[in-house]
């Protein structure tokens, strides 16, 4: 990438929080990102949506680089995690990850589950690592249940637990991958008052999510994603309230009103959206390369 | 259909299925009693006692070295399991490597030492001290055994412990490096212990296996204060002309390993019940 004079990367604002340029992301011969550029600033949360397939989740493990990036720049208050030489454990110390799954290490407590990264990683004592887990743990209404192992939760319990764990290493900013799309539906609501409590605290928040009206009432930016690009973005009353782009109208009549579907809709336009995608997609997604273990490439 | 095939064949009524079974099931309990009288007639009650188990013979077993055979046979089975699980667990990691040199290396000794009888290790290590004049392993014999018979296992175990690395989820991982762990550190307090909670059932299995294989022990010059269960059995039958010693030795083996085939069936049920 030759910079010229014009936009200087990275700002050097530390108000933006998030910067991607131009990043781009291929598994095998399938392109998932396409060149996908945007910043995020200090206390806004964004909401990504967009159709299955689009890119989001993809975008989002980019910028904690649990995917590595094809080409493409992207960084965290001014540092380039992209750049071979980063120092990417230290960056990821800075933003929380909440999975879809919530991935708590089912060997801990929920308290362990929160202090194991503050001793090892962080080397703090023991005794304050449990004082932040705890406060934490009160703050995502758990307070009690710190001893109980993940096996003895419900997944709405343990993925405020997950909040908690990542939040107890004072991130700058929240990473949210499809909190609640594991969740029986009378356990969301439970989740997304943490989430909108951290936003209102000013944490900065970039959430890939399906609940259109968390993002209507709690988001300050919405971007939809269609085929690996950033179709529409702005204040969610305008992309989700008065859609510009036919394809953001489109997802939209799908997600708010499910019921008057055609069936098969969805399915021809998934055919459209990847048609240059169909041919290599069969070999099975191609996530990992055959033989690779679970050291994945991608773990850097 | 019943009634399609009671007009066509009425002579001979079917039985319905579940009668037939219940028949099927009488004649299995009548050739079992019959094998099991036919057993008992013919067995000659006092000859047989007279071979295999002469009180007298059992007395003399248990205080001429029965107590250190057994410990010794403890001792070369703790010592090779230590040996086996470490190199294992080393083995297993080299086999999920990144560096493509270490995986060969280890599929190469699995596939060596798996595919090499036992004994023929234990006798290339026992003849180390012939093969270069003036080379000791320490502490021996035990050294000897724990090496020999660890080196064997620890291709085994290796594959069970890669299977339950592999078993971790990959989330597991994903999540430690997200907190800023670096892989090192999320493989040996995240992956690891997960893993061998997984594997202590078929390490189990494995410890139960390496109790019998301490049995070749036997195919090694020892002194008599190193004799393990089998060789202690075999010459204390040779000196009394007589199969009781043999058999009770037999007997204590099932000391160690039945108490561990319950806890292997216990864990495995818990783990059973476990698992959402």
């Amino acid at each position: 990438m030759t910079t010229t004079s014009a936009p200087r990367i990275p700002t050097g604002n530390r108000d933006d929080e998030i910067q991607i340029y131009d990043l781009h992301k291929s598994f095998g011969q399938l392109e998932v990102l396409k060149g996908i550029t945007t910043t995020i600033h200090r206390g806004e949360v964004v909401c990504v949506i967009g159709p299955s397939g689009s890119g989001k989740s993809t975008l989002l493990r980019c910028v904690n680089l649990l995917e590595q990036p094809t080409s493409g720049r992207i960084f965290i208050i001014n540092e380039e995690i992209t750049d071979p030489d980063a120092d990417i454990d230290r960056l990821r110390t800075k933003m929380g990850m909440v999975f879809q799954s919530f991935n708590l290490f089912p060997h801990l407590t929920a308290l362990q589950n929160c202090t194991t990264a503050l001793t090892n990683v962080l080397k703090k004592p023991k005794a304050d690592a449990e004082k932040i887990a705890m406060a934490n743990l009160t703050k995502v209404g758990l307070g009690e249940r710190g001893g109980s192992y993940p096996g003895q939760m419900s997944g709405g319990q343990q993925q405020r637990v997950a909040i908690a764990r990542a939040l107890s290493m004072d991130p700058e900013l929240m990473l949210f991958d499809e909190p609640t799309s594991a969740l029986d539906p009378e356990l969301v609501g439970d989740v997304l008052a943490v989430m909108r409590d951290l936003a209102a605290e000013g944490m900065t928040m970039m959430v890939v999510t399906h609940e259109m009206a968390f993002a209507r009432e709690v988001a300050d930016r919405v971007i939809f994603m269609d085929g690996g690009v950033i179709v529409e973005e702005g204040h969610p009353k305008d992309v989700i309230g008065n859609p510009q782009h036919p394809r953001t109208r489109e997802f939209l009549r799908r997600v708010l009103d499910p019921t008057h579907v055609h069936a098969g809709d969805e399915d021809a336009a998934y055919a459209e959206r990847h048609q240059s995608d169909l041919k290599v997609d069969k070999t099975g997604g191609g996530h990992l390369p055959p033989g690779v273990g679970f050291h994945s490439p991608s773990l850097g | 259909m019943t009634a399609i095939t009671a007009g066509a064949a009425p002579a001979r009524p079917k039985l319905s299925p579940r009668k037939r079974a219940q028949r099927v099931r009488i004649v299995q309990y009548v050739v079992l009693a019959a094998a099991v009288l036919a057993v008992i007639l013919t067995a000659d009650g006092p000859q047989l006692q007279r071979v295999f188990m002469r009180p007298d013979l059992v007395l003399r077993t248990f205080t001429s070295g029965l107590p250190l055979a057994l410990g010794n046979t403890i001792a070369y089975t703790a010592g090779a399991f230590v040996v086996g699980l470490t190199i294992g667990t080393l083995l297993a990691l080299m086999r999920l490597s990144q560096v493509a040199p270490y995986r060969w290396i280890s599929t190469v000794y699995v596939e060596f030492f798996r595919g090499v009888p036992a004994l023929i290790v234990l006798l290339a290590f026992g003849g180390l001290s012939i093969a270069f004049p003036g080379m000791r392993v320490p502490l021996e014999p035990y050294g000897t055994v724990w090496i020999a018979l660890g080196m064997v296992s620890a291709a085994y175990m290796s594959e069970t412990i890669r299977a339950g690395i592999q078993a971790v989820p990959k989330g597991q991982i994903e999540a430690a490096r997200s907190l800023g762990m670096p892989t090192g550190m999320a493989t040996r307090k995240i992956v690891l212990p997960q893993a061998f909670r997984i594997v202590i059932p078929p390490l189990t299995n494995e410890l139960i296996l390496l109790t019998k294989d301490s049995s070749l022990v036997f195919a090694i010059g020892l002194a008599s204060n190193g004799f393990e269960l089998t060789k202690f059995g075999r010459d204390l039958m040779n000196s009394t002309a007589n199969m009781t010693p043999l058999i009770v030795a037999g007997l204590c083996y099932l000391i160690i390993t039945l108490p561990l085939t319950v806890l292997v069936r216990r864990m495995e049920n818990k783990a059973r019940k476990a698992t959402r």
